[in-house]
């Protein structure tokens, strides 16, 4: 199944009144209601989709990470032992290269480039095209509230890794009080409410942009190529606003799962200490969970860590990206003690993140099983800023498309074979993905249905 | 607005040169591009292309206080730019408005709209309507042309100014409220691109033929960006309207009222400055609390605006030498900070800031002594004379230092019962090993030099039962100390000329072509002679033609230049 991005005429939209009826709108998703059961649309179509991303700096360690066992069932080895309530969702994926063909290994850049793109940079700072929740966003993003939803537990306003281009960076949420009024706040409509008036300020606010979109496009014919490239963005962004306010003249569609959660405290979370980053990861993973479930986006980002994590721990002088540098393998136990340390936090947290979504019910399973969450990191061991065996997970069933609760040896082969996998899976792909030797048209017939 | 041409530009160095002996832009006939700026006389250069910029966070609330006044708060939140060549402002130049991005003007937007026509406020609007429960044309006309001419920077068309009306008319109609329909109105035009793009425009040169230039509101704008980092003010807007700023005398007049402006200059140089030294790195400023008890978040948000004041002190208060940053006693400090420097603290009136000075025995001097600088390049729990080292070379001598190699060995010092006494033994190893030494011989000499003080920029004697030796050597020049340190780097002959380049590329939003190395020595005597000033240093780029030189019109289309007459 694939979702078309809603095409809407002017005309159709401003038929409406101000303080009147609802204007009508015929759009995918919204004159479709649930089923009797609930387990599907009234059209009988299944519950749609949804995409998201996890990402966490700094790989694994391998002694303690990789499952003796391939196939369903594996085993939780010492770093991903907060797995054991969440490994049946959980299909990870190990021994998956990025293979550069030459080019640098860029430190903590070239391995989640690779991975989120499809393919590997020629220099830092270079971003060969969008990021894999953006083209599938592209697709299934369009008739919802926000187009994507975008989150890192740093607490800082530059950790995003969704992007269309190095210029067009998605800028994340940074605090669990911001995501809160973000989503819950003074514009969000109870899809669960009885009663439904449309905004008046929701047509006028349409007009205003429509208006800008009219007087501003002679600007094109003074500017170059390059210049008139960015204003053609501007204008599509001017349209995608347009588009989602239309959504919120209807009454949306009842959402069983939704429950809106009262309103937060402003407790202060500050640095980058691994239990604030937790903590800020828990309360943004419940809220972004929830959204998700209220129909507010289909496409949802979520940085635990940055590439080069610089996560701390009370009373270590050093982040953890340097005591992956600086600290000493433990013969008896094959790994780096502390980094293994920081890394079972991460995983912890990401355990915390696919309950979440497992946790609220929908249709006659959960929203995870109508999720397709995508998860990976930057380096395979960082000591050494390695990218064969970048470790990438998928959690969530895709309405029934994907199997779960397998360990995968990928054998050296390309890691975006999991990304031309999962644009597959969300119904996005033509007949490959990626450059150069990480080109691939080949899914992994493993994980899919 | 002004008319674009299509003709195609071939115009060598040497036809370049000689059409601006032509024109008078050189007394001596033979200072053509390429030669040297010994004769005093600024040389002539291609220029770039004229620039769209996003507007950042810092000046679109800079543009919303000067034009509905400080009471006017706003929440926009925008997208990270990427820093191209060390700077965020060529990044601006590149940055695309994303959907995410969008929704937050629209927002903002929204807000400030609001804000302006609610009942406080109202008379910020030169008028009233003849029925506040009516549309009052003439009324909204008077307002949207005032506040569009500002937020523009240049008078909207008729064609622009009738539609906005038009807009509100039919706004204030259904909402059967004046002011809603000011509101709706006023709001497109905060979410415009001709408000949130700066984009330049050029128009036929009248005194080179086939040539383009900018026009008087795109200089208007690059002057005020650059000198008080906000959109250009009432008369800076009517002397471009006037043509001034295409004379010397007129633009040096304007110039002359700007620099006088010390509130407005600081900002300005505080937005240089913020973005040359990435104090983005300041948000994620935290040390541990077992190891650095003291350091706060406070501390460490009071540790970038010290940073910023000393700059401004420096550079706009005292006028001083801008070398004199790296050795200057004159300090600001908090209660906060002073814990830090070990030094009571009372503020007294209004502000918790109070200027002190360092002693003469005081093992502190210069910008790069203070906590800022120190603790930003540091561990949570120790120093790190390498980032230390690394940005002042990338900062303030423009030297790149490259990334490490994917798979350097740090078996020397990862061996847990290895007893390094100092900082300074444990990085030995960088210095003998072949494959680290190449990079850490150019940073780590000097981040030891500042080991005196700790990853909180606590002074300190001993680490550990060992006395710290914070000597060595920067480009030749030694020191046995941080204050030698800043001494050496007062010294150093890179320092003045990258502050130029970085001001350059800053002011006119993109990186240097080759044509352009001329220019740039001619400013950098020119920054000599002045004693290093920096104010001086940006009078004389924004009174010089380069600043305003363009080589293409905004099209890229390129110019040609006929033949001149009787040439």
């Amino acid at each position: 199944m694939s979702y078309s991005k809603s095409k809407l005429s002017r005309r159709s939209i401003l038929r409406g009144i101000v303080g009147a009826s609802a204007v009508s709108v015929g759009l995918p998703f919204l004159e479709c209601f649930l089923n009797g059961n609930g387990t599907a649309l009234a059209s009988g179509a299944a519950l749609p989709v949804r995409f998201g991303t996890w990402f966490w700096g700094l790989g694994m360690d391998s002694e303690a990470f990789i499952p003796k066992k391939v196939g369903p069932d594996y085993d939780l080895p010492p770093e991903i032992e907060s797995w054991k309530d969440i490994k049946q969702h959980v299909n990870l994926l190990t021994n998956y290269h990025v293979i550069t063909d030459g080019k640098p290994n860029v430190c903590h850049f070239t391995g989640w480039v690779a991975l989120r793109t499809g393919s590997v940079p020629i220099t830092r700072g270079y971003y060969p095209g969008a990021s894999i929740d953006v083209t599938i966003g592209d697709v299934i993003g369009g008739a919802s509230r926000f187009r994507s939803l975008d989150c890192t537990a740093t607490g800082n306003d530059r950790d995003s890794y969704s992007f269309r281009s190095a210029d067009a960076i998605n800028a994340p949420v940074t605090s669990p009080i911001e995501l809160y009024q973000k989503l819950f706040g003074a514009e969000f409509q109870d899809p669960n409410s009885p009663n439904f008036t449309p905004n008046p300020n929701i047509i006028l606010r349409r007009s205003v942009l429509s208006g800008v979109r009219d007087e501003s496009a002679s600007l094109e014919k003074r500017l170059g190529t390059a210049d008139r490239a960015r204003l053609d963005q501007y204008f599509t962004s001017i349209r995608e606003l347009e588009e989602r306010l239309a959504l919120q003249l209807q009454k949306p569609a009842p959402a069983p799962s939704c429950k809106v959660p009262g309103p937060m405290n402003g407790k202060e979370l500050n640095g980058l200490d691994a239990l604030v980053v937790a903590e800020r990861h828990r309360l943004m993973a419940d809220l972004m969970a929830m959204g998700v479930a209220c129909n507010q986006t289909k496409v949802f980002n979520m940085v635990y860590s940055i590439s080069g994590a610089s996560t701390v721990r009370k009373g270590l002088e050093k982040t953890h990206h340097t005591i992956t540098h600086e600290e000493f393998v433990d013969d008896k136990l094959g790994y780096q003690p502390t980094n293994f340390w920081f890394l079972q936090r991460a995983f912890e947290s990401y355990a915390y993140f696919i309950k979440a979504f497992a946790s609220i019910p929908e249709g006659d399973g959960t929203l995870l099983d109508n999720c397709l969450i995508y998860a990976h990191s930057d380096q395979e061991f960082a000591k050494i800023h390695s990218i064969t065996g970048v470790p990438m997970m998928t959690a969530g069933k895709a309405g029934g498309r994907m199997k779960t609760g397998i360990h995968v040896d990928g054998k050296g082969e390309p890691g975006t074979r999991l990304g031309y996998t999962l644009l597959q899976v969300m119904g996005v792909n033509g007949g490959e993905w990626g450059t150069g030797s990480m080109k691939t048209s080949r899914a992994i017939s493993e994980i899919l249905v | 607005m002004s008319d674009r041409y299509s003709i195609r530009l071939h115009v060598t160095r040497r036809v370049l040169g000689t059409i601006l002996v032509f024109v008078g832009f050189g007394s001596n006939a033979g200072n053509l591009v390429g030669q040297s700026s010994d004769t005093g006389v600024e040389p002539p250069i291609m220029g770039g292309a004229p620039t769209m910029r996003l507007m950042d966070e810092q000046q679109y609330t800079n543009a919303i206080s000067d034009v509905f006044g400080t009471d006017i708060k706003n929440t926009v939140r925008f997208p990270p730019v990427r820093r191209t060549d060390g700077l965020v402002a060529l990044g601006a130049t590149t940055a695309v408005v994303t959907s995410g991005a969008l929704e937050t003007f629209e927002a903002a937007a929204r807000d400030i709209a609001a804000h302006v026509v609610d009942e406080q406020h109202r008379l910020l609007i030169p008028c009233r309507p003849a029925n506040v429960k009516q549309p009052d044309d003439a009324c909204a006309r008077e307002f949207l042309g005032r506040v569009g001419r500002l937020l523009y920077r240049r008078p909207l068309s008729a064609d622009e100014l009738n539609v906005r009306v038009a807009a509100a008319q039919s706004a204030s109609e259904k909402l059967n409220n004046f002011y809603g329909g000011l509101q709706s109105a006023l709001s497109g035009l905060l979410v415009a691109p001709e408000f949130l793009f700066l984009t330049e425009a050029t128009e036929p040169d009248p005194t080179l033929s086939g040539a383009v230039r900018l026009d008087g509101y795109s200089r208007a704008t690059r002057l005020s960006l650059l000198l008080w980092n906000t959109i250009p003010d009432e008369e800076l807007l009517r002397a471009a309207g006037a043509g001034e700023l295409y004379t010397q005398r007129g633009l040096t007049r304007q110039v002359d009222r700007l620099l006088a402006s010390p509130l407005r200059v600081q900002a300005g140089v505080r937005a240089f400055f913020d973005d040359l030294m990435v104090m983005e790195a300041f948000g994620d400023l935290t040390k541990d609390s077992t190891i650095y008890p003291t350091f706060s978040l406070k501390i460490a948000s009071d540790a970038k605006e010290q940073a910023l004041r000393i700059i401004v002190d420096q550079l706009v208060t005292r006028n001083g030498d801008y070398r004199d940053l790296f050795t200057t006693r004159h300090i600001f400090l908090t209660q906060a900070l002073g814990t830090i420097y070990r030094v009571p603290v009372q503020a007294a009136g209004a502000t918790e800031w109070v200027p002190y000075e360092l002693s003469e025995n005081d093992p502190r001097a210069g910008l790069l002594t203070q906590v800022g600088y120190l603790a930003v390049n540091a561990q949570p729990g120790r120093t790190s004379p390498t980032r230390r080292g690394r940005s002042l070379r990338e900062v303030f001598m423009c030297q790149k230092i490259p990334d490490p190699p994917p798979n350097v060995s740090f078996t020397i010092i990862e061996d847990p019962n290895a007893k390094y006494a100092t900082m300074r033994d444990r990085a030995t190893a960088h210095s003998t090993d072949k494959t680290c030494a190449g990079c850490h011989r150019l940073t780590d000499p000097i981040g030891l030099g500042f080991e005196n003080f700790d990853g909180a920029a606590q002074f300190r004697i001993r680490e550990g039962n060992a006395i710290i030796d914070a000597s060595g050597e920067l480009d030749g020049i030694s020191f046995h100390d941080g204050k030698g340190l800043g001494q050496a780097v007062h010294d150093n002959p890179n320092i003045p000329p990258c502050i130029v380049k970085r001001l350059y590329q800053y002011a006119v939003g993109r990186n240097l072509s080759k044509d352009e190395k001329p220019v740039l020595a001619y400013f950098e005597q020119r920054f000599a002679d002045q004693q290093y000033k920096f104010i001086a240093l940006l009078r004389t780029l924004v009174t010089s033609k380069a600043f305003y030189q363009v080589g293409v019109d905004a099209t890229d289309k390129p110019r040609s230049v006929t033949a001149l007459n009787g040439q």
